[in-house]
């Protein structure tokens, strides 16, 4: 019971740096992005190349994975996402739908159909048993490296110069124009963090997740889930949205078959927006 | 004023109308074995329009419309096998089945905006993935409902290896259920949902039950679907999850756009060109096509469609005088 709870949240606390891009771009600024597995894709394959090829180590992969994505992201923002602003949503779909479809083929040709994996170091490997319970020590490490960025991201969005200028310009882009906020800027570099950080779960969820050129479309779902579920009133709402969805995903396939559990979390999101259309934690607007 | 006859006037049919069902119907008598793609343009076609009926007419965007494809096409096939082999009959019990659940899903559908649509038409079609995929002792899992045995058409066309009957009776299906959208969206129903599409605020004060209105043609747009996915069971004799998938509702979407939602022949022509393009591009590697596929959404989504359909209509211009 214990394990399964903490299973779930580690695989949350994943979910949640691999969507929390999503949750600024979709949630905040209103964008459609079903592109953002794309690079998380990135991030993973960064990693895989990295280990197998030169044997760089794991742990200084996922720097690299953060800063291959989040540039990756930052040129992409730069030449086709910023003509996409402000258009209607079934634009942003068809756009964003389009860069899956380029991104899947051409990791296909590139890297191969093959599902790819890697080699965690033997330190990250197995499992301790803490007060008789079952801890696996991969999942600790997740628990612990995501629950730090999201702390950091919170403090980011609230208390940083930096936050409260998004914040401005999500709210108001021609207020926060008029003010002297550059908003050009602060969006591609927060489309890049959330690029960036995707790729940097998309490194670490290599172990959980798998990783194959189907990834952003298999995980898309659970993206948006996690964004739209939380709503979108800033990234607690994401975060409290992702440890549900975790916890309900792992204890479904847990407790129910396997083929069964998996679509306890759909039934989660429906009942949920049936309820709440505007996500759990939704802004009064 | 009365509005009567300018309704007259824009359900009359034109020439290019009647020419080109005429050369649809025509193609049934082409000698060469094209008729198992003209099957599948067909299907898609009618797959297509009924989306159009939703995005095009009504602004609803989904990105789970196979859901309804997929209910349509396991009713289709599992009374095919259970009850009986007529496919008439199971059509229209694919019909019902379908538009039940459109019924029942569009509850869920008309709350909350656009982005709470598309999530939840997109998890609507992935319970019922997950769910087809649980009961594998009714839908076969993941070998597909295997064991169809189609009995032949009005009781005396037997389907044929060469897809000439598959084709007749798909295009009939299109043409009958094409005509009655045709009456629908030129009727001042039609005429509603059009006003809801501009400004759904506006149209409710006008009087338009917008909810109503939005079930209603939500119900329609199912069946639609749900006949298309009958006509691909029965002329296949197969159904596999992949009629439930992702990409299905993703390649529909495709299709409509590439011909232009929001005027009927949209889903048609998109889908003659979907389906060609695909036959041609996806020979050898199969993730060529995906890569064209995405190439054209993003190209088409950063010119705008307007852009490119006005250049269309200036170049045929040109070319006419």
């Amino acid at each position: 019971m214990a394990t399964i709870l903490f299973d779930g949240v580690a695989y949350g606390m994943l979910m949640f740096v691999l969507a929390c891009g999503l949750a600024v771009t979709l949630g905040l600024m209103n964008f459609v992005n079903l592109a953002h597995g794309a690079f998380a894709m990135a991030g993973g394959y960064v990693t895989v190349v990295l280990m197998d090829k030169w044997g760089v180590p794991f742990l200084a992969c996922l720097p690299i994975a953060f800063v291959a994505a989040a540039a990756l992201g930052l040129a992409l923002e730069r030449t086709l996402y910023v003509h996409m602003y402000g258009r209607s949503h079934l634009e942003q779909v068809l756009f964003s739908i389009g860069l899956v479809f380029i991104a899947v083929a051409a990791t296909d040709w590139f890297m191969g159909s093959s599902p790819r994996n890697i080699q965690l170091p033997a330190w990250l490997q197995g499992r301790r048993d803490i007060l008789g319970v079952g801890v696996g020590l991969y999942r600790s490490f997740l628990i612990v490296v995501c629950g730090a960025l999201a702390l950091g991201l919170q403090l980011g969005l609230t208390r940083t110069r930096f936050g409260s200028r998004l914040r401005a310009a999500v709210d108001d882009a021609r207020v926060a124009r008029g003010l002297g906020i550059p908003v050009g800027f602060v969006f591609a570099a927060t489309f890049a963090l959330g690029s960036g950080l995707a790729g940097l779960g998309g490194a670490l969820g290599v172990e959980l997740l798998g990783l194959d050129p189907y990834f952003p479309l298999k995980f898309m779902v659970f993206f948006l889930i996690v964004v739209t579920v939380g709503g979108t009133s800033g990234l607690l709402g994401p975060f409290v949205a992702a440890l549900l969805l975790g916890v309900a995903d792992v204890a479904g396939k847990y407790y129910l078959s396997s083929a069964l559990g998996g679509f306890v979390i759909y039934v989660v999101l429906i009942v949920v927006l049936v309820l709440r259309p505007n996500g759990l934690f939704a802004r009064a607007r | 004023m009365s509005a009567a006859p300018s309704l007259a006037r824009r359900a009359r049919w034109r020439l290019a109308e009647i020419v080109f069902w005429l050369a649809a119907f025509g193609a049934l008598f082409a000698p060469t074995g094209r008729h198992l793609l003209l099957n599948e343009v067909a299907i898609l076609a009618l797959f297509a329009l009924s989306l159009d009926l939703i995005l095009g007419y009504a602004g609803i965007i989904s990105l789970g419309h196979a859901a309804f494809f997929g209910a349509g096409a396991y009713a289709a096939g599992l009374f095919c096998k259970l009850v009986m082999p007529d496919p008439l009959l199971g059509l229209g019990v694919a019909i019902l089945a379908a538009a039940a659940l459109g019924l029942v899903s569009s509850v869920l559908v008309l709350r909350g905006s656009d982005l709470t649509r598309l999530m939840v038409t997109l998890a609507v079609a992935l319970v019922l993935h997950e769910t087809a995929n649980a009961l594998p002792q009714w839908t076969g899992g993941a070998d597909g409902l295997q064991g169809m045995a189609v009995g032949p058409l009005l009781g005396r066309f037997e389907f044929d290896l060469a897809g000439r009957v598959a084709y007749a009776y798909s295009l009939a299906v299109l043409f009958v259920l094409f005509v009655l959208a045709r009456l629908v969206v030129r009727s001042p129903f039609g005429l509603s949902l059009m006003a809801i599409r501009r400004n759904g605020l506006r149209a409710a004060a006008l009087g338009v039950p917008v909810r109503a209105r939005l079930i209603a043609i939500y119900t329609l747009a199912a069946a639609y679907a749900g006949a298309a996915g009958a006509l691909l069971a029965q002329t296949t004799g197969y159904v596999s999850l992949e009629v439930l998938e992702f990409q299905r509702s993703a390649d529909v979407l495709l299709a409509l756009i590439i011909g232009g939602a929001g005027w009927l022949y949209g889903g048609i022509a998109g889908a003659l060109a979907f389906k060609v393009l695909q036959d041609v591009l996806s020979t050898g590697w199969p993730q060529f096509w995906m890569l064209w596929m995405g190439i054209f959404l993003v190209v088409l989504a950063l010119v705008g469609r307007e852009r490119i359909t006005l250049g269309v209509r200036e170049l045929v211009a040109r070319v006419a005088r």
